[in-house]
């Protein structure tokens, strides 16, 4: 014991000696060199389109591997034959109708999702009482999942459209509800000081402070919602469906055309990529007093 | 405003009698009496956690869930300057100013008044252009605008750099010889008491330990040597003791 007690304290006493001067002397040359380098912390300019870069290469990658032969056609098509038959369909007008028996699901089930996760976040939000009778069965209905009530919808609806819309619509509307649930409950305290301090009245204060304040978590679960509407359709099509994007690419897997596949699958990605733009376009539009890394 | 306190009839800008609050069983504010007459620049000082915030926030009407007893009075229009500036991030600088009201009149007004603070041509910025003297200045004019009887301001300077600080006093008491509200400015700086105020108040265990009139004219310098005795007595009653020999 006292050994050991003695040589801890040598240690420690040589090390605070000997120590700040050892860092001065390797440290004082090479960090003002490294400063002068340095390009700061931020990721830098954004490059002009650089979401497309990235699926741009992949079918780049698909191109070139078909053309080399080294791709199952009857597995993986070559992109042009993706393409053909794409146009084909499009022509003949069978794709035009399932495109747009698919879009509109997708609009009717998103709208709704969208009023019912903003009008429930806005009553649990801003009231007790609702929060009471709100929140907590959200809560429980998020921990179901979703397309497990598939089953029971369509004994109770029925397996027309109907059903397929309430699916997406809850899809939908639990991560609108979550989000913005969550960022008008978790208002800056400092906030609601300035609001009494400036005599501002209940409705003036939700309008002027609660809802802008909510706003980016509002988007956060739009972007959500977005990307869950197409996964639920999808779904939804590829299982219960006689019509639609989902019902086409079903038909195709029965009689082997890997290219109509392909071409229903693209179709979702188009859309999926598509909505999201168009979310971040509104959200870069609305929160622009955000300065954030990539503005 | 805490339960237990009754309005008084209204004829010093600010008066309270016997004034408590108390958290959890910590009396903050210890029945505190004090008048503060129309158009007085008041300072309050003190150690942290000796209430003064307590105090202001109870005057400012912004402690609703402190228990509490006494008397209090201020007026109708009071203004709150904090130690951040508040703007909200989403709001131009203009439409933070006018925070709270509406109509032509009141956005003339909004604009003089971010002239008045030095802000001119930039109504249309964002709060977090600003540097933190500028939010500041921002601030100022929001409260300005609303041209209040008792302008209370909580540590207002506390987050700015020396530099800073010292125009922002400049201002401040440009703004005060101009508008002459009631000030009660909270803050912990000797120096920043002495330079601005007409009277300092110290507050010690929920008490006001010391009322000092300080009788000097403005602009003061930091470097005038009447105000070292100002400096010492209240130091003293702060329970510092300098040592500058």
């Amino acid at each position: 014991m006292t050994t050991s007690a003695s040589t801890s304290t040598t240690t420690t006493g040589t090390t605070t000696t000997t120590l700040p001067a050892v860092a001065v002397t390797a440290d004082d040359g090479p960090r003002v060199r490294r400063r002068q380098r340095r390009r700061g912390l931020a990721p830098g300019k954004p490059w002009p389109a650089s979401r497309l870069v990235g699926p741009l290469l992949l079918i780049a990658l698909w191109a070139a591997a078909s053309a080399a032969g080294q791709l199952d056609t009857g597995a993986i098509p070559a992109p042009w034959t993706v393409l053909r038959t794409g146009v084909n369909l499009w022509t003949d007008g069978t794709l035009t109708t399932d495109v747009l028996t698919s879009l509109e699901r997708a609009a009717y089930g998103f709208a709704i999702g969208l009023t019912a996760g903003v009008t429930l976040a806005l009553a649990s939000g801003l009231t007790r009482s609702g929060e009471a009778l709100i929140d907590g069965t959200v809560q429980l209905n998020r921990a179901i999942p979703t397309l497990g009530l598939i089953p029971l919808f369509i004994l109770w609806l029925g397996i027309g459209e109907t059903f397929k819309i309430a699916i997406i619509a809850i899809v939908v509307y639990i991560p609108i509800y979550l989000n913005t649930h969550a960022a008008l409950s978790g208002i800056d305290h400092r906030f609601v000081e300035l609001a009494e301090v400036q005599g501002l009245s209940k409705v003036q204060f939700i309008r002027q402070i609660v809802i802008p304040g909510a706003l980016p978590g509002f988007f956060v679960g739009l972007r959500l919602g977005v990307t869950g509407s197409w996964l639920g359709l999808v779904v939804l099509e590829q299982i219960n469906a006689t019509s639609g994007l989902g019902y086409m690419m079903f038909q195709a897997q029965n009689y082997g055309q890997s290219d109509v596949i392909l071409v229903g699958l693209l179709i979702y990605g188009v859309f999926g990529l598509l909505s999201d733009t168009a979310v971040r376009l509104i959200e870069r539009r609305v929160l622009s007093w955000r300065r954030t890394l990539s503005s | 405003m805490a339960p237990h306190t009754e309005q008084l009839t209204r004829s010093a800008a600010v008066q309270l009698r016997g004034l408590t609050r108390s958290f959890e069983d910590r009396t903050v504010l210890d029945g505190i009496d004090l008048d503060i007459p129309a158009g007085q620049f008041v300072a309050l000082l003190g150690h942290s956690g000796s209430g003064k915030s307590t105090l202001l926030r109870a005057v400012a009407h912004l402690d609703h869930e402190v228990v509490g007893s006494g008397q209090l009075t201020a007026p109708e229009r009071v203004s709150v300057v904090f130690q951040d500036s508040r703007l909200l991030p989403w709001r131009r600088v203009l439409d933070n100013v006018l925070l709270g009201l509406d109509g032509k009149e009141a956005e003339q007004k909004g604009r003089e008044a971010l002239a008045e603070v030095g802000l001119k041509g930039r109504e249309r910025a964002w709060p977090n252009e600003l540097s933190g003297g500028e939010a500041q200045r921002a601030a100022l004019a929001r409260s300005l605008v609303r041209e209040p009887e008792l302008l209370l301001a909580d540590e207002p300077f506390g987050a700015l750099d020396a530099l800073t600080r010292i125009k922002m006093h400049t201002l401040l008491r440009e703004l005060w010889k101009r508008h002459r509200p009631s000030v009660l400015l909270v803050t912990h700086d000797v120096d920043e008491a002495i330079v601005l105020a007409d009277r300092v108040l110290v507050l010690d265990h929920g008490r006001i330990g010391l009322d000092l009139t300080i009788d000097r004219p403005h602009p003061r310098s930091y470097r005038d040597p009447l105000l070292g005795e100002y400096r010492e007595r209240l130091l003293a009653a702060l329970g510092v003791t300098e040592d500058h020999k």
